[in-house]
């Protein structure tokens, strides 16, 4: 067989002046075709002698398939080439804005009653509730707040109207989460955990009061809890919630109605540049109130004091909101200014929880 | 309560700092609130020496002195007429801040000659008026600090004031003695003994008193006091006056000083009448008739109502009891008579009093708070003992009425219930000596409380005191074991999981979440079927915050119209929290409540932007009925508030059971609340979405089938007024086992529309997916259930096939 170089040469030569898909199977088919020219020569290959014919059917089969990769690689090349153009013409503006989705936020109020929720419910306490509007008995007699006691003109108390003729006491909107107290134990008998989050009322408007604010009330009452235990509860909590190695809490002896003895709680913190920190340096700030439950509050909750005793404590939930998260305006908390809600707002999905550290 | 370190002193022999006596006050539970050091701000002055002074050369009273001072030599130009050579003086340096004339020096030129610095007066330091000339010291080392000086030589000037602040349940630390025997009992030293002088009464007192016999089993247990007659009043030395202006009081003159000193000093409040005002010689001590008139010490008239006591004379109300002495009968500098009263009052009643009249008195402070019933006496002794020593004169013989109420009372005192209610291991040794420290007396194991300590009451106030003076900041934290082992338990009732469900996926919806107040003003509540007296606050802080909020939605709107206020016209706000349906106890529901304002999306590229509508809210409502575990199908009825468009708006329920509502704000709403529309709302009542029958975790098996569900479209023309959801409930009715779902996929409208299919009309089209369950459908069995969708739908609706 002569030639074959030369044929070889021929379309490996055109093949690679090719540059469109059409001249190229042109090519395919004057060589590979049914009419082509390879295809001619092997068809020859019939009317050869067996032995010349094995030795020119390899050599066919060689330029065949020599022929056939050189058109498979240009087709290739041809087909990247164009894809690249039509990419180069389908360029957009990636820097324009995707297209929006809404993003909420939760109040910095609900997020720590979450957390705190969190923390003691690790710790065995459920979480009671209680109504705003509160009887005086509920909110004043039974925590051993007797109608002309002292403390009752400290709690700037909101009244609510009395129909003339109703000649009960008036209602009060509540001062305190400690009614709470009264009616879980009512409710529930002892021994009994439970936290009281919630709104409070007092008639308070200033730099650093609003008319109403959130507390959260603890309790729990069992035959042996001490006082002893009340501080680890509250150090447990303030290092979990305060998200801190370890923290530093005074018990200062103080008066409440409803618990004896009574402390409250100082934390020990640093200011650093304005920025509070938590169990360090050597300031001491007061966080909350707590003590021994009274005699007399369990006795008017129909718990026997002389079989159970155990600790109440109540504490500001704004204000260690704004400790945590330094925000500095309590007012701010209740005027839903989109700006402060984006900004001091948690995600949807940022639900505290131990396992994954409350705030992160 | 303030009082000085000296008149602490006069009571409690203590060699501890004034440091250690400020952290025992506090950790004792007698707040500190603030210590003032009255020469704190005389520490950069020192002491010199005038070594020269000569005339000035151009001004004729000025002297120009060399002064020897720490730092040398200075020239100093001083106008003081007793500057003179070798007198030591008080040095202020340029850079000084002298508080008299509220001046920082600098280094001056006084007619053309250098001064560095000044020598005070005593008045330019503000220890006293005195200005006639500077200050000269009779001793003192040139550079010694002058605080120093004053402390060795004038302490009185040097006294700190320390203000703490009193829990209501210690009236006997509204009395000097009383917190000094709190700091004796913690070890800070010894409480001095008082000794009560025995007076000697030389004629029987011109003033008898008398208690009304309805007031004394109650009202006024004991009235007593003596006449002190031949009495100077004038003002009062200055050691008294002193303590006086160091706590913040005035001095008046001798008498009633000394009953304000006996107010704060034992508290022990007590009354001075002028004898020579005092008609027909008996003070009656008696219930108000109502409706006298009673000029009081504070130069205003109170008009008495009934049952209020009153201290009158023959002519009339002379003292408000307890409270307030009146301006007719009090002391002046021509008394020469006086008559001095030491009572016991009961605390309700003059709490009760105090508080109708609004009077606030020092005295009403202690007596509603409690004073020492059994001091009564000892106390009228020490002050007609402290009078005849300033004032001269001699004493009656007491006249008194009643006697002081037996307040013994006895309670056990058990050791080991320190320890178990505290925590805390005090040997019952100190545990004793606290209580006697403290006055109480005990025998055995029974306690008996002091007189003075009113708010002791029970075996637990016993623990209290023990506790308070062991300190409680030696309380060391003990575990709280867990009431179960092992994993703790949820604690959440279903309610709170399903508000927490609310508010998560409302944020996640793109709600901002607001807190706002429980209270809105009257007109807010009413347009929301609030307001009513029954909700009303009688005492409202501001006239925005009279009555609770019936619905969630009236907060929102103010809160949107505040966030227009400021640019912020496209908003989604929400609040998951309670309103109130009526003013008893628990008549509050939750309720969690979505508002959409403004447009959907800011301007953007991609056209997102429109405004917000119904179906907004209604898919969020949806969505927050889903997160709540509401059944998917639920009845959307037009029974809907006052404050929606009663056009586009809805009410979604089971049965007679309204879950949520949802729709557009009402126009007139909007523009009652100063918002600028469109405004899309809804309420989800959260405990009105039942709760699943089923409480296990395990979900029902899933059934799929392998063969091929079936889409068929169907259009049809109805009436514009029929409701879409109509043919949607009979074409899935038709066939419930065939037909997996009916969705509507498109709805034709609007004049066009009209003028395509008749006056009245528009077309609406559903998709129906028929998932077959036993075999593939055929061609037949398709048509045949298409056949009977039409026909249902056609029926119910009123409508046709589009053909």
């Amino acid at each position: 067989m002569d030639g074959l170089d030369d044929l070889k040469a021929k379309y490996l030569t055109a093949v690679a002046g090719v540059t469109d898909e059409g001249a190229l199977e042109g090519l395919r088919v004057a060589a590979l075709g049914k009419k082509g020219e390879v295809s001619a020569l092997m068809a020859g290959l019939g009317k050869m002698e067996p032995d010349q014919r094995k030795a020119a059917g390899a050599m066919l089969n060689v330029l065949k398939d020599e022929i056939d990769a050189a058109l498979r690689a240009k087709k290739a090349g041809l087909a990247d080439a164009a894809l690249d153009a039509r990419l180069r013409e389908e360029w957009l503006d990636v820097t324009l804005p995707g297209r929006p989705r809404p993003r909420g936020t939760i109040h910095p109020v609900s997020q720590v009653m979450e957390e705190l929720t969190a923390i003691f419910a690790d710790m065995g306490f459920a979480v009671a509730e209680g109504p705003q509007v509160e009887s005086d008995w509920y909110n004043f007699d039974a925590l051993n707040i007797p109608p002309e006691h002292p403390a009752r003109q400290e709690h700037d108390t909101f009244f609510m109207h009395r129909a003339e003729g109703d000649d009960r006491p008036p209602h009060v909107l509540r001062t305190h989460t400690s009614p709470v107290q009264i009616r879980a134990m009512t409710e529930q008998g002892a021994p009994i955990r439970v936290i009281a989050p919630g709104r409070v009322y007092r008639m308070d408007m200033d730099q650093t009061h609003t008319p109403m604010f959130h507390q959260v009330e603890g309790l729990a009452i069992d035959r042996d809890i001490s006082m002893a235990n009340l501080k680890w509860t509250l150090e447990e909590f303030c290092r979990a919630f305060f998200e801190v190695d370890k923290v530093e809490l005074r018990f200062r002896a103080s008066h409440f109605p409803f618990t004896e003895p009574s402390a409250e709680v100082d934390i020990r913190y640093s200011n650093v540049g304005g920025q509070l920190r938590i169990g360090e340096g050597d300031k001491w700030m007061e966080i909350l109130g707590s003590g021994m439950v009274h005699p007399k509050v369990l006795a008017a909750a129909g718990v026997n004091p002389d079989e159970w005793q155990g600790f109440a404590f109540g504490m500001g939930i704004d204000r260690i909101a704004m400790l945590k998260y330094g925000i500095p305006d309590l007012r701010a908390f209740f005027e839903s200014d989109l700006r402060w809600l984006r900004h001091y707002g948690f995600s949807a999905l940022d639900m505290p929880d131990l396992a994954g550290g409350l705030s992160a | 309560m303030k009082f000085t370190l000296s008149w602490l002193k006069d009571h409690l022999e203590t060699t501890a700092s004034l440091e250690d006596i400020l952290y025992a006050l506090t950790d004792l539970g007698l707040e500190v609130e603030e210590v003032v050091n009255p020469v704190a701000k005389l520490a950069p002055f020192t002491l010199a020496k005038v070594l020269e002074a000569t005339q000035h050369p151009d001004a004729d009273r000025l002297r120009v002195c060399k002064v020897l001072t720490n730092e040398g030599e200075k020239q100093i130009v001083c106008g003081a007429p007793n500057a003179r050579a070798g007198i030591t003086v008080v040095l202020c340096k340029p850079g000084d801040y002298v508080p008299g004339i509220d001046v920082t020096l600098g280094v001056g030129k006084i007619r053309g000659v250098e001064s560095h610095g000044m020598m005070a007066s005593e008045r330019e330091l503000e220890l006293s008026d005195e200005h006639n000339g500077i200050i000269e010291l009779p001793t003192g080392e040139v550079g010694q600090k002058f605080t120093d000086w004053l402390a060795e030589n004038r302490p009185a000037v040097c006294d700190p004031v320390i203000e703490v602040k009193i829990t209501p349940n210690r009236p006997d630390a509204l009395g000097v003695r009383g917190i000094a025997r709190d700091l004796a009992a913690r070890g800070l030293g010894k409480l001095k003994p008082l000794e009560v002088p025995a007076i000697a009464g030389g004629f029987a007192s011109p003033v008898t008193v008398a208690i009304d016999e309805s007031l004394k089993a109650k009202g006024c247990p004991h009235f007593a006091g003596r006449t002190i007659r031949g009495v100077t009043n004038g003002p009062s030395p200055d050691w008294l006056q002193a303590r006086l202006k160091a706590i913040g009081l005035r001095p008046i003159s001798v008498l009633v000083d000394i009953t304000n000193y006996f107010t704060f000093g034992l508290n022990r409040p007590l009354h001075v009448f002028d004898v020579a005002k005092v008609q027909g010689g008996v003070l009656r001590i008696h219930p108000a008739q109502g409706g006298e008139e009673f000029l009081a010490l504070d130069g205003k008239t109170y008009a008495l109502r009934a049952g209020m006591m009153a201290i009158s004379d023959a002519d009339g109300v002379e003292s408000l009891a307890g409270i307030m002495g009146g301006e007719h009968s009090g002391c002046t500098d021509k008394t020469t008579e006086v008559f001095l009263e030491s009572a016991f009052w009961d605390p309700i009643t003059i709490a009760t009093t105090g508080r109708a009249l609004k009077i606030n008195s020092d005295a009403r402070y202690r007596f509603e708070r409690g004073v020492d019933p059994a001091f009564t006496l000892p106390g009228l002794d020490l002050a007609t003992r402290m009078i005849l020593d300033l004032c001269g004169g001699e004493a009656s013989d007491l006249a008194v009425d009643g006697a002081a109420p037996d307040t013994t009372r006895v309670y056990k005192l058990n050791p080991a219930r320190v320890s178990s209610l505290v925590g805390m291991e005090i040997p019952e040794a100190e545990q004793r000596q606290t209580l006697t420290a403290l006055g109480f007396k005990l025998n055995g194991n029974q306690a008996v409380p002091p007189s003075w300590r009113p708010d002791v009451l029970g075996d637990a106030d016993l623990v209290e005191e023990v506790a308070r003076v062991a300190s409680l900041t030696k309380l060391v934290g003990k575990p709280l074991r867990r009431m179960v082992p092992g994993v703790p338990r949820p604690i959440l009732t279903p309610l709170q999981i399903r508000e927490r469900a609310a508010r998560r996926t409302i944020a996640a919806l793109g709600y901002n979440e607001c807190v706002t107040y429980s209270f809105i003003d009257e007109a807010a509540a009413a347009l929301f079927g609030g307001g009513s007296d029954a909700v009303r606050v009688e005492n409202p802080i501001s006239s925005e915050m009279t009555h609770l909020r019936p619905d969630l939605l009236p907060g929102l709107l103010r809160a949107a119209a505040r966030n227009q206020a400021r640019g912020f016209m496209d908003l989604a706000l929400a609040e998951i929290g309670p309103a109130f349906h009526g003013g008893e106890p628990g008549e509050q529901h939750l309720q969690a409540t979505g508002l959409l304002v403004g447009a959907s999306a800011a301007r953007d590229p991609h056209g997102s932007r429109r405004p917000v509508d119904v179906f907004d809210v209604k898919a969020d409502v949806e969505a927050v009925l889903a997160a709540l575990g509401a059944p998917a199908k639920v009845q959307i009825s037009r029974k809907v508030a006052g404050w929606f468009h009663p056009g586009r708006s809805g009410a979604i329920g089971l049965g007679p059971n309204v879950m949520a509502s949802f729709g557009e704000v009402h126009p007139k709403v909007l523009a009652e609340m100063g918002v600028k529309g469109p405004a899309m709302a809804f309420t989800v009542l959260v405990a009105a979405v039942p709760q699943p029958k089923v409480k296990t975790p395990t979900r029902p098996a899933l059934a799929i089938s392998d063969l091929q569900a079936v889409d068929r479209d169907f259009a049809f023309v109805v009436d514009k007024g029929v409701e879409v959801l109509t043919a949607v409930n009979a074409a899935q009715g038709t066939d419930k086992a065939l037909i997996e779902s009916v969705r509507v996929f498109d709805q034709f409208t609007g004049d066009k529309a009209e003028a395509q299919m008749g006056a009245g009309k528009k077309s609406i089209a559903l998709t129906v997916r028929l998932q077959p369950t036993d075999k593939t459908l055929t061609e037949a069995d398709i048509e045949a259930v298409s056949k009977k969708v039409i026909e249902k739908v056609t029926k119910a609706t009123g409508g046709t096939l589009r053909g």
